[in-house]
């Protein structure tokens, strides 16, 4: 089972590489299509399990320990078999 | 008086810390990270600067499992004194003995150079061999220095007097470096025997050096 971490900075945490990167673009001609630019990290985890509800558990405890630091970032994850 | 400095995989200032408390008169050990544990006299813990594992993941965000970590919250918890400096910094708010977190500079580069510091609290006994408003002048080198902490958290520390030093010009007016809440360079823990700040002290003790402002706050833990 292959399941698909994105960690991202918070909302209301300022993220320089997204805002680098949002000027960058209006630069290039797509300022006023952009909103907002956020940049975050996937993390893909291939797991032996197959079971859904325990994977999630297991990789929820991923994120807390280890792969985000929920003081400033929040994590989704996504189960893609 | 023994001091610890830790050593990590990745790990660049381990000797010349070692070299600044020699020269200031204490004996060192340096400890690997799978070390259990710290040698039974010792009196602070450094946790030096460097790119533990490449600062992959996020800046010390691997080496706070190291067996060695164990040890040192152990040692934090019941009083020992421990002083991160830069990555050491990184690692101590990683594994939760220093709150808030250290983000990508503002300006996403990598900052290396001399740089004003203003001393917030003397009030402890890292920094008790200054006084308040003192002005110190002791490099920065990292990437990862844009310290962050919430409203709440940032009040707490403001409150419990756990903000050590700013970032700031020669005159001690606050600066922009890195992005840093109220351009906070160094903080402590609420017991005050954790310290965690992103310039470099053991690069400030001579005068070929450009600075000797970093030999006080060395010393500081052993008054």
């Amino acid at each position: 089972m292959n399941v698909i971490v994105n960690v991202y900075l918070k909302n209301g945490v300022l993220d320089p590489q997204g805002k680098a990167t949002h000027h960058a673009l209006d630069s290039l001609g797509f300022d006023g299509v952009i909103e907002d630019v956020r940049i975050g990290k996937q993390i893909i985890l291939k797991l032996s399990s197959d079971n859904e509800a325990d994977a999630k558990i297991e990789v929820e405890k991923m994120c807390e320990t280890l792969l985000a630091n929920t003081v400033i970032e929040d994590y989704s994850i996504e189960i893609t078999k | 008086m023994k001091v610890s400095v830790l050593r990590f995989p990745g790990t660049n200032c381990e000797f010349d810390t070692q070299y600044a408390f020699e020269k200031l008169g204490y004996s060192v050990d340096i400890i690997w990270h799978e070390d259990n544990s710290l040698p039974s006299d010792t009196k602070l813990v450094v946790v030096p600067g460097g790119f533990s594992y490449g600062d992959y993941l996020r800046s010390g965000s691997i080496a706070r499992f190291s067996p060695i970590m164990r040890a040192v919250e152990e040692y934090a918890n019941n009083g020992g004194k421990v002083l991160g400096i830069c990555n050491g910094f990184q690692i101590l708010t990683e594994i939760g003995l220093l709150p808030g977190a250290l983000k990508r500079n503002n300006n996403l580069h990598f900052i290396s150079k001399y740089q004003y510091l203003s001393v917030e609290n003397s009030d402890n006994s890292f920094l008790n061999a200054y006084s308040d408003s003192d002005i110190l002048n002791i490099p920065i080198a990292h990437a990862d220095g844009n310290y962050y902490i919430d409203d709440e958290g940032l009040k707490e520390l403001e409150l419990n007097s756990q903000i050590l030093l700013r970032y700031c010009d020669e005159n001690g007016k606050r600066v922009i470096i890195n992005g840093s809440v109220t351009s906070i360079a160094g903080i402590c823990n609420k017991d005050k025997n954790v310290f965690g700040l992103m310039p470099h002290p053991e690069r400030a003790i001579e005068d070929i050096l450009g600075s000797i402002d970093g030999i006080k706050m060395l010393k500081g833990f052993n008054k």
